[in-house]
């Protein structure tokens, strides 16, 4: 973590809190984002990533604590911060209505851009989204996967320092998510901070330089992908199935294997540094699992040490 | 091609929080304009349909019985157009205060994402208001250019006629403005407004027949419509209709009350909705 210290913080948070009535969304959490980075808020629904997102956004106020958006107080500079952010919200909140190009022309003149500039500027972001040859078309008639790349085209249209995508893959097929990442990728390279909330650990391993895990308003762990999964999980991950109603049974002749052991509904998995020589040791001992599968450890074995609780339910 | 990015340095956050009302006017116009075809035919149909079948037909009726006097002393026509030209004010601006604030807050959200530009949600209210103000002046203009060409208004009272019923118009907005901002969602909320609040209001702001000819219990009904302000003032400044001491200004401040009382709810809810 030393290496940060030295670098530019973009966002401060310290004991940022926001509660709406008695619910308390956010619980006093401290966090910085450095310039040029990829930060990931990590956690299940309902964690308190989109109300931090909103504060940072400067749309919604903070109920307490210290939050600073590139050098600049929220509360009462909230128009000058988005200045300088892109918001990529969850839905994508286009105008259906319009055309492609329209969408995004209508969007930069919010900013006060010069229409000249954005003339130009349009045809290279439409092409940056890969939406050349729909730039006439209504986005209506987008599919979800290009609605969202025109989401983050139009987020990008002020040529932000920070770009802030909510959910950014949700509900995207496969193929889509990774056009997605590769096009957050690129801007990264830009020099564009990356600030995305997710709750699907690959993309945080895919796209984010750190992450903090999130749960109930708190945050559990910060670090880099590699550092988290280092700290709070083993190398690997033995996964054994023998049926809903003998897992339970077969978990407790196999405490004692491995580092720990978790038992999940349908599955049991073992956690060690060597995970094929376990499985090889197990099915000596004469258990038979219906599948089994040895893997590396992700962030989700992480969140699930943290919590007791699977990312995604 | 790759994109040139230079982060932060195009916008200038000073210059982009101004005039953030005009800009969210600018997109809205430009999307009407893709309408424009039937802005202009009902812009100018309805006043003219208006005109024939109120103004001459029971027009014709009316100053036939009253012996070639009208009504209070003016043809039936002129004694009806200040009221037709403020109940276009007030229907001009009604659709642009309605539909467009349920799509932004409700149906595609578009105004949490002009929200995450930096307009600011006063600027998003006002840019709202100014549209509607538009559509308003416009319907009244293509009423007023009707009623001029058919002789029911003299032409030195277009001015004056303009600005008391988009005064109308504004105090109108406003509180519409208000109570749809507060509307989670629409549960057919709109045509009751239009059943059971245009409809009567029209009917029972003296527009067709002076509002002393109603029963003194239905009087009121007609005094807290700002259609009946308007109409008193239109009929004073057009032909010069008697208006008691000091009620040109009470009109007049009805309706500036309307709007001003309006607006100061319509601010705290925009913010507070977009804060969600």
């Amino acid at each position: 973590m030393s290496k940060n210290t030295e670098r530019e913080s973009v966002i401060r948070a310290r004991s940022l809190t926001k509660k709406y009535k008695d619910f308390v969304a956010v619980d006093g959490i401290d966090f910085d984002v450095y310039r040029g980075e990829s930060f990931g808020l990590l956690g299940p629904n309902g964690a308190g990533k989109s109300t931090t997102m909103k504060m940072i956004t400067s749309v919604s106020q903070r109920t307490s604590g210290e939050l600073t958006i590139l050098g600049k107080e929220p509360n009462d500079q909230g128009p000058e911060i988005r200045a300088h952010l892109g918001v990529v919200p969850q839905k994508d909140m286009l105008d259906r209505e319009l055309k492609v190009w329209e969408n995004l022309v209508t969007y930069g003149r919010y900013f006060g851009l010069p229409r000249k500039w954005l003339k130009t500027k349009v045809e290279e972001l439409l092409e940056f989204a890969q939406l050349t040859d729909k730039r006439n078309e209504k986005a209506d008639d987008l599919s979800g996967g290009m609605q969202r790349r025109l989401a983050i085209a139009r987020g990008l249209i002020n040529e932000p320092e920070i770009l802030l995508l909510d959910e950014p893959t949700t509900g995207l097929d496969p193929q889509a998510r990774h056009i997605l990442w590769d096009r957050l990728f690129r801007l990264k390279e830009q020099g564009v901070t990356l600030v995305l909330t997710t709750h699907y650990m690959d993309e945080a391993e895919q796209l984010c330089d750190r992450i903090i895990v999130m749960d109930k308003g708190k945050i559990m762990a910060e670090g880099s992908p590699a550092e988290l999964i280092r700290d709070y999980s083993s190398r690997e991950v033995v996964e054994l199935r023998f049926g809903t109603d003998k897992n339970e049974g077969v978990a407790k002749q196999l405490e004692g294997k491995g580092d720990r052991i978790e038992l999940l509904p349908d599955r049991i998995l073992l956690y060690t540094d060597k995970g094929e020589a376990l499985l090889t040791s197990i099915l000596d001992s004469g258990l038979h699992p219906v599948t089994s599968l040895v893997r590396r450890s992700s962030l989700e074995d992480v969140f699930l040490r943290l919590t007791g609780r699977t990312l995604v339910d | 091609m790759s994109l040139e990015f230079k982060p932060g340095r195009m916008v200038d956050p000073k210059r982009a929080v101004r005039f953030g009302a005009l800009r969210v006017a600018e997109y809205r116009f430009y999307a009407m304009s893709k309408w424009m075809t039937s802005v202009l035919v009902f812009g100018l149909g309805n006043p003219i349909l208006y005109l024939i079948s109120v103004g001459l037909g029971i027009g014709a009726l009316v100053d036939a019985n009253t012996g070639g006097g009208g009504i209070l002393g003016v043809p039936y026509i002129q004694f009806v157009a200040p009221a037709l030209l403020a109940s276009a004010a007030i229907q001009g601006v009604m659709d642009e205060v309605t539909f467009p604030t349920m799509d932004g807050f409700v149906w595609d959200k578009l105004f949490f994402a002009i929200n995450a530009t930096s307009v600011s949600a006063r600027q998003i209210a006002d840019g709202v208001m100014i549209v509607a103000l538009g559509r308003g002046l416009f319907t009244t203009v293509m009423y007023l250019g009707v009623l001029l060409a058919f002789g029911a208004v003299p032409l030195s009272s277009v001015l004056p006629l303009l600005l008391t019923s988009m005064l109308a118009g504004w105090g109108w907005a406003s509180v519409m403005l208000a109570i749809t901002a507060r509307l989670e969602r629409d549960e057919g909320y709109f045509a009751l407004i239009g059943r059971f609040v245009i409809a009567p209001m029209f009917l029972f702001s003296g527009t067709f027949y002076p509002l002393e000819q109603m029963p003194i219990f239905l009087q009121p009904l007609g005094w807290i419509s700002p259609l009946w302000h308007s109409v008193q003032l239109g009929r004073h400044l057009s032909y010069g209709m008697e208006l008691a001491d000091g009620m040109f200004l009470v009109h007049l401040a009805y309706l500036a009350i309307m709007g001003i009382v309006g607006m100061r709810f319509v601010y705290p809810k925009f913010k507070e909705r977009l804060s969600r």
